[in-house]
């Protein structure tokens, strides 16, 4: 079932490629339907894993031979952790395709590399074997490109090459490591269950140099600080469902990777590099929040906010405890959705209605009034992403916080003075667009486009997402802890420096 | 008696292609004389690829293995020519619509021979003939490429290719000759023998690093690559694929094929910090140069031929790489990456020429919005554009990922990592030119002049068959990979 997640988003790109071109509705219902479709699979497969092996072991979907000469297989599986990000991609593709019901020019080909994106994002969360994952990883880096290029805004050629060449550099670095690993394994196999258990025989020397190689290649594109320059003008750049999905799940195959690829087979340089790069992370959440507390342009805050919340997920993994881990991998989720909304507000209600992201031109508008709705989502949305209880925020930036405490104190209270300044970028930006005091006469209002079915429904769908995890966090946790206990987690816990 | 009949059976396939040769030119002589000119270029390109299927059902149907006198014909080099065959079918299709020439009869003959030249140039393990069959090759291209006697550019490429070609067939025949001088024999087999047997000299270095650049040059390897550029932007835009592909191939065989039978011994070292001389460090050191060199100076190209020639010396350092690994990949990591390289960049130049068909030139800005006017097209160029990135899921990224693993297999683990890196660095560096090209073609805006005239079907019908090959051979790389390791296992040559 969970196979079929990738098979319909390529499919769906397939046969929007063979649609007549100019006419946006049939393109527009085909990309619903197969994002539907491909959520649809995705909720199918969790309920599928639950029942045979549970969530702390892989369960296969398809794993046939592929490349017998260097034993390359077609192996797609999920665990837990798999299975939440499996749930964020779909959701995210369903409400992306929500928030691009007004694109009209070139409907067919926009959505046609939008779902080639969102086949290559599942692909990557589902492949076990790391050859089939690599090749998933690079896939998704061209439609992004195109999507920028072609339908973005800001310096978009610019934005896009730029995105293009961080994401190729780290897929560089990620392939030599993995070719590294798979050369020192005997060459027989890329399986990551089975290149996981040669990586005690690894040494310690050549672990130290691919550990960090693969995942700074990986973390690249999860904004990890100072490779994360791409992220804001690609999202600035970037057309709504686009910067959505960048920030919603495309920094999370960097995230994912460095966990699932670098993390677990590379244990002994882990520990090597733990504290540097816990060092990173917080600097990325401080940096990130204090930058987007001083930016004009509504959609950087965003942008910068998306580096400082993916800080949080790197930190999380560097803590290296229980609850630290599945602290970030809930926060992959949550700041998945919560960015998702944040972006579909400023681009797609917002930009796309105004044509300024000028928060001192926004101010003047008094939106709160002519775009309610907008206000309404932006201000719960904001709330989300601040942390607040009752959002799935809150109970992962608490648990990366826990974690962090255990393992570096001091870093721990560093990041909770990102939250703080978290905290007040959102308020500032939300202040600034919607709430500005009596800037404009009631009659004075500039006329807008009233907020459309599809972006009501997009925003509840995201809205209602993020309240579930917050008030039943069990959900995801109950997949995501079992992952962690997992054998495959093991060297994880136990390496320590020799 | 027996061993000429064992020589005229191996030889079937060259023959019926020289056949072919000679009566295109009857035929264009006696037939198609008062025909118009299109006609006549439609019926004599109809009768080469004729004769090169023909050609091609002998090498599928009779299927010989012959070691008579100075051929070496197995499995592997049949299969090879049939490929080989199959390009030049392409590059000949790709000519059906020419509107650069008047002389039908004798640019379809000089293809063929050019064929005979790439498949008698696989077939042998002696080296007068690897020479005779390099030459035969050769001198069929220099005239092709001034086939475009109205352009001042194609008199220039010809020019050029001829004065580099012939340094380098001196350097070459130099090289031969002292090591004729050193082993008494010409044969492959024989030299490997002679010179296990007897100490290495001095001299030995120099006849290998002789012929080493002899065949530099012939690949396009920097730093004897100045010649490509001019060449593949100069030439008619189908003996520039020719050029590109086929002769790529088979250079890159017979050279495999002479390292790895003749100076198995030699082959030296270059890890980090661990150096012993042989053939090894010098083709390290073309390969890395040519990378560097290759996809630096493509980035600032305006030309795509230009930008696909630099971008050949780029790949021309990659697939050299496939020569250091280890015996039991290096042969079929290079078939592997050549072959999918030369589909590729076929294919990318015949959309070239589909453009050019249209009144435009081949800089950057013609391709200024194609995808509105020809999706189709745009796709295919996509598609080759990205496996010469290298992005999966298409033939090119599987062919750099198998060189690279390979090198990297390489005895000792992991001694030629800095190679791979370097070489991995590069391949990241290429993505931005590709890319520029990609850029226009689907975020440029169409020029309104002069107005897009419908390519021909033949050349559609090829490139669109190009893109599903290197679709399929990326998505499936077994269905070459496969025949490739089965041949080898059974007949290392």
């Amino acid at each position: 079932m969970l196979a079929w997640t990738i098979y319909i988003s390529f499919l769906g790109a397939a046969v929007l490629m063979l649609l007549p071109a100019g006419h946006p509705r049939p393109a527009r219902w085909t990309a619903l339907l197969a994002a539907l479709a491909g959520l649809a699979c995705a909720a199918a497969g969790v309920a599928d894993c639950r029942h045979h092996a549970g969530f702390g072991a892989f369960t296969d979907a398809v794993n046939a031979p592929w490349i017998a000469e260097l034993g390359i297989r077609f192996h797609l599986a999920a665990d837990g952790i798999s299975l939440v990000l499996v749930l964020l991609t779909g959701l995210a593709a369903v409400a992306g395709v929500l928030f691009s019901w007004n694109v009209e020019n070139r409907t067919r080909e926009f959505f046609a590399f939008y779902l080639a994106l969102i086949g290559g994002v599942y692909g990557v969360f589902l492949s076990v074997d790391l050859f089939l994952l690599f090749v998933f990883y690079e896939m998704a880096i061209i439609p992004k490109y195109f999507l920028i290029a072609v339908w973005g805004s800001t310096r978009r050629e610019y934005g896009a090459m730029k995105l293009a060449i961080y994401s190729f550099v780290g897929s560089a670095m990620v392939l030599v490591g993995l070719m590294a690993a798979y050369v020192m394994a005997g060459g027989r196999t890329f399986d990551l269950v089975e290149l996981a258990r040669h990586a005690n025989s690894f040494p310690p020397a050549f672990q130290n140099w691919a550990f960090i190689v693969v995942f700074v290649g990986f973390a690249i594109l999860a904004g990890l600080w100072p490779f994360h320059t791409w992220a804001p003008t690609g999202h600035v750049a970037a057309p709504t469902a686009a910067s959505m999905l960048l920030a919603g799940v495309v920094m999370k195959l960097g995230a994912y990777g460095a966990l699932r690829v670098a993390m677990t087979l590379f244990p002994v340089g882990l520990h090597t590099w733990q504290n540097t790069i816990a060092v990173l992370a917080v600097v990325g959440i401080v940096y990130g929040a204090l930058v987007a507390l001083v930016q004009q342009d509504f959609k950087y805050v965003i942008g910068y906010s998306s580096v400082s919340h993916m800080g949080f997920v790197l930190l999380g993994l560097m803590t290296l405890t229980q609850i630290g881990l599945s602290g970030a991998v809930l926060q992959m989720f949550s700041h998945g959705i919560i960015a998702g909304l944040l972006f579909a507000v400023v681009g797609r209600m917002v930009y796309d209605r105004t044509h300024t992201r000028d928060l001192g031109k926004l101010q003047a508008m008094n939106l709160s009034q002519v775009l309610p709705f907008a206000a309404m989502t932006f201000v719960v949305g904001g709330a989300a992403s601040m942390g607040l209880p009752g959002f799935s925020g809150f109970i992962a930036e608490l648990q990366v916080l826990v974690g962090a405490w255990q393992s570096f104190p001091a870093l721990a209270i560093l990041a909770a003075v990102g939250i703080l300044a978290g905290i007040a970028y959102t308020l500032r930006a939300m202040v600034k667009a919607f709430y500005a005091e009596g800037a404009v006469e009631a009659r004075d209002l500039p006329r807008l486009q009233p907020i459309t079915v599809p972006e009501r429904a997009g925003a509840l769908l995201l809205l209602g997402a993020t309240l579930l995890v917050g008030l039943w966090p069990q959900l995801l946790l109950g997949m995501i802890t079992p992952a962690l206990n997992s054998p495959l987690m093991q060297p994880l816990w136990k390496a320590g420096p020799p | 008696m027996n061993l000429h009949l064992e020589c005229l059976t191996a030889l079937t396939p060259e023959i019926i292609v020289v056949g072919t040769a000679l009566l295109v030119l009857l035929a264009d002589l006696a037939v198609a004389r008062e025909k118009p000119l299109a006609q006549r270029i439609k019926l004599t390109g109809v009768l080469s690829c004729l004769g090169c299927f023909l050609a091609m059902a002998w090498l599928a149907l009779a299927p010989c293995s012959a070691h008579a006198a100075m051929l070496a014909v197995s499995p592997v080099t049949q299969w090879l020519k049939e490929w080989l065959l199959l390009l030049t079918v392409f590059a000949a299709v790709l000519s059906w619509n020419a509107r650069f020439t008047r002389h039908a009869g004798e640019y379809f003959a000089l293809l063929l021979l050019a064929a005979a030249g790439l498949m008698l140039l696989v077939s042998s393990d002696n080296l007068l003939l690897i020479f005779l069959a390099l030459e035969l090759l050769s001198i069929s291209l220099y005239a092709l490429a001034a086939f475009d006697k109205s352009s001042l550019a194609s008199s220039e490429a010809a020019l050029k290719y001829l004065l580099f070609g012939g340094v380098s067939a001196a350097f070459t025949l130099f090289g031969i000759s002292l090591l004729y001088g050193m082993a008494g024999d010409l044969q492959l087999g024989v030299i490997a023998a002679r010179l296990r047997a007897q100490a290495v000299e001095p001299m030995f270095y120099a006849a290998l690093v002789m012929t080493l650049v002899g065949f530099a040059f012939k690949l396009a390897a920097a730093p004897f690559h100045l010649w490509a550029p001019d060449v593949y932007e100069g030439a008619p835009t189908p003996v520039a694929s020719l050029i590109a592909s086929g002769s790529k191939v088979a250079s890159f065989f017979v050279l495999a094929r002479i390292l790895l039978t003749a100076f198995p011994g030699a082959r030296g070292m270059v890890s980090l910090g661990d150096y012993l001389p042989g053939w090894a460090p010098v083709v390290a050191v073309l390969a890395a140069v040519s990378m560097v060199v290759g996809n630096v100076a493509a980035i600032v190209q305006t030309n795509v031929k230009r930008l696909l020639a630099y971008s050949a010396i780029a790949h021309a350092g990659y697939a050299l790489l496939a020569l250091l690994a280890d015996r039991r990949h290096a042969l079929s990591a290079l078939l592997f990456y050549t072959i999918t390289y030369a589909v590729t960049v076929l294919g990318a130049f015949a959309v070239v020429g589909v453009v050019e068909a249209g009144g435009r030139r081949a800089s950057l800005a013609d391709f200024s919005g194609l995808s509105r006017r020809a999706p189709v097209l745009s796709f295919c160029m996509l598609v080759f554009m990205l496996s010469l990135a290298g992005i999966p899921p298409l033939a090119g990224f599987f062919g750099k990922f198998y060189i690279f693993t390979a090198v990297m297999e390489t005895a000792p683990k992991l001694s030629l990592l800095w190679l791979v890196i370097l070489a991995v660095a590069a391949s990241a560096v290429s993505l931005y030119y590709y890319l520029q090209v990609l850029k226009q073609i689907y975020a440029g805006q169409p020029a309104p002049s002069p107005a897009w005239t419908r390519p021909d079907v033949s050349a559609q019908v090829v490139i669109v068959l190009l893109a599903m090959m290197v679709i399929v051979l990326g998505c499936a790389p077994d269905l070459l990979l496969g025949k490739i390791t089965e041949l080898l296992k059974s007949h290392p040559f």
